[in-house]
């Protein structure tokens, strides 16, 4: 599993209701579902993957997450999982607003665009980054939303929003394996992920 | 045994609600006694904790699949579904399959013969609803002694049979598979239904629906089959299928015959369809697809439908399905999902329109395979 995945997965309370939005082939649903108990539902929007989701046994809508979840009531969920997909979203703060009426805690992961090779490149190459995390050129890329770890922080503190947990790491392999930054994160780090609340 | 069927199959009939003991039906009259015409494929465990109940859609009937005999050419009509080491494997599941109230092909319905007159029902018989049609389903089961069904599965007109089971009883249902359905007819299928019954009643064969002792309205029933099936087909799997062929090689004939391709198409299905298929009958059922309201079995309203239900559910939806469109699966979704149940739903990219939960399609057959094997 990848490696921000396993860093996901070991947040999660045993037992919870887990969504999983853009949950793919299942992969951490299953995981989740298997090791720690969890009620497992998953969003996606390709038929293919919903299907493989379906045939592993889990609940998987297929959909657009950004209308898909607004249908559910308050509190349905312990923990919404946005993983590796913030940066694509269109509103992100009507969907972190939804995310935190339907969830009671949301976990977000996304690349970290303040990362050192990223900025060398704007800065000697001058085009715009491409690296394994953000593999696209500017006209075909799904992410729309640039997001660094300050600016997310930055984020949740105009908008009112608890940041319960934070930890930025880095991948190689794939995402198979990483680690976790500690040192100078905004700048080292590949991706951040955060658990969000509601403010007291 | 030929190489069509999957094994052999018996029509077996169960009888209820005689007088005084009448059903009664939602529109408060009653009805009885009540016949229904039933097949089942497969073996009931001692536990009887492995039945499923197939419901078919408007025209269909019991005999879901398998032959009636070894000489029988013809399996039943969800055969590819329903068989030993199918999605549906009758190695592992009890499979029943029911004609529904209101039908011709076994179970009581307006050509069936009013014990108080000794006559064929005909318009007599009383307009009966989706509900009405589970709540037979329902003392079938009781009948072979089920509490619980592992699941219920069916589509279009049935997969609103299967809402209402959910809706009704709850707790009698592990699993749901509504397939190409809607939790209600829109303005546009109900239009399509009328023109169908306006077809069978302008017929002069009608004769106000008694007409069991004469010749059959079967003009106007081939034409409102027509009507149905230009609905269960789309755009494109017309221009695949006939596009602007004609059946002679030659040029236009000037001529009202069936010139087109798709003309004699639709003339076949529908001069085939009156041989088995009664018209009174196309009259009662369509009239209950199109009163069929989901939120009519919802206690409480439409977030108080499912109230305590613990069913999983798979809904299914086809792309070019115009008739139940997407929207409505995904109406169905929406009440689910706020009701906190277990769902699934898949949108298969499909070009056959709304008849495609009916034909060969790998996808459907594996999610409906994979979804009961974790039930």
């Amino acid at each position: 599993m990848r490696f921000d995945l396993r860093i996901i997965a070991s947040w999660i309370e045993p037992g919870s209701r887990v969504l999983d939005l853009g949950c793919g082939e299942g992969e951490l649903l299953q995981y989740l579902k298997e090791q720690k108990g969890v009620k497992a539902t998953g969003i996606e929007k390709h038929e293919a993957e919903v299907a493989i989701c379906i045939a592993k046994g889990l609940s998987v809508l297929q959909g657009d997450f950004n209308l898909e979840v607004a249908d559910y009531s308050p509190d349905s969920f312990d923990y919404i999982i946005i993983s590796q997909t913030m940066q694509q979203v269109y509103e992100p703060v009507a969907l972190i607003n939804t995310l935190l009426t339907v969830g009671k805690k949301v976990i977000v992961s996304f690349p970290n665009f303040s990362y050192w090779r990223i900025r060398l490149q704007l800065l000697f190459a001058g085009y715009a980054p491409r690296s394994t995390e953000l593999p696209y050129e500017w006209y075909d890329t799904p992410n729309i939303r640039v997001i660094t770890l300050r600016d997310f922080r930055n984020f949740a503190r105009d908008k009112d929003i608890a940041i319960l947990k934070e930890v930025a790491i880095n991948t190689h392999r794939q995402q198979q394996t990483g680690n976790i930054v500690r040192l100078l994160p905004n700048l080292r780090a590949t991706y951040g992920i955060f658990l969000i609340g509601r403010a007291e | 045994m030929n190489g069509a069927c999957s094994g052999l199959v018996q029509k077996q009939f169960f009888t209820f609600a005689e007088p005084p003991h009448e059903l009664v039906l939602e529109s408060g009259e009653r009805l009885g006694p009540v016949t229904i015409a039933y097949e089942t494929l497969g073996n009931l465990t001692p536990d009887k904790d492995n039945a499923i109940l197939v419901v078919h859609a408007l025209t269909g009937d019991s005999h879901v699949a398998g032959c009636y005999t070894t000489e029988d050419a013809r399996p039943g009509w969800w055969e590819i579904m329903v068989g030993p080491g199918k999605a549906i494997d009758t190695e592992r599941y009890f499979v029943i399959c029911a004609n529904v109230l209101g039908g011709c092909m076994g179970s009581t319905g307006p050509s069936s013969i009013n014990q108080a007159t000794g006559r064929p029902y005909g318009v007599s018989f009383p307009l009966v609803t989706i509900g009405d049609m589970v709540t037979v389903q329902k003392a079938l089961v009781d009948h072979l002694g089920i509490a619980r069904l592992l699941a219920v599965l069916g589509g279009s007109v049935g997969g609103m049979q299967v809402l209402a089971w959910c809706a009704r009883y709850p707790e009698m249902v592990r699993a749901a598979i509504p397939l190409a359905t809607t939790p209600r007819h829109s303005a546009q299928a109900i239009a399509f239904n009328e023109v169908a019954r306006q077809a069978i009643m302008a017929d002069p064969h009608w004769r106000g629906g008694d007409y069991y002792d004469g010749a059959k309205p079967d003009l106007g029933l081939a034409v409102a089959r027509m009507i149905g099936h230009i609905t269960y087909l789309s755009n494109e799997s017309m221009r695949q299928k006939f596009g602007r062929q004609l059946r002679s090689r030659d040029a236009l004939s000037f001529h009202f015959d069936a010139g087109f391709e798709v003309e004699s198409y639709l003339r076949y299905q529908g001069n085939k369809f009156v041989e088995r298929f009664d018209a009174n009958s196309f009259l009662y059922l369509t009239k209950a697809a199109d009163y069929f309201d989901l939120d009519d079995y919802a206690v409480g309203g439409l977030n108080g439908a499912f109230k305590g239900s613990s069913t999983s559910f798979l809904v299914v939806a086809f792309t070019s399905d115009w008739l139940y469109p997407t929207e409505q699966s995904r109406a169905l979704v929406k009440v689910l999902k706020r009701n906190g149940l277990d769902v699934s739903f898949c949108e298969i990219q499909s070009d056959w329109g709304h008849d495609a939960f009916l034909l060969p399609n790998e996808r459907l057959h594996t999610l409906v395979a994979a979804f009961l094997s974790r039930i």
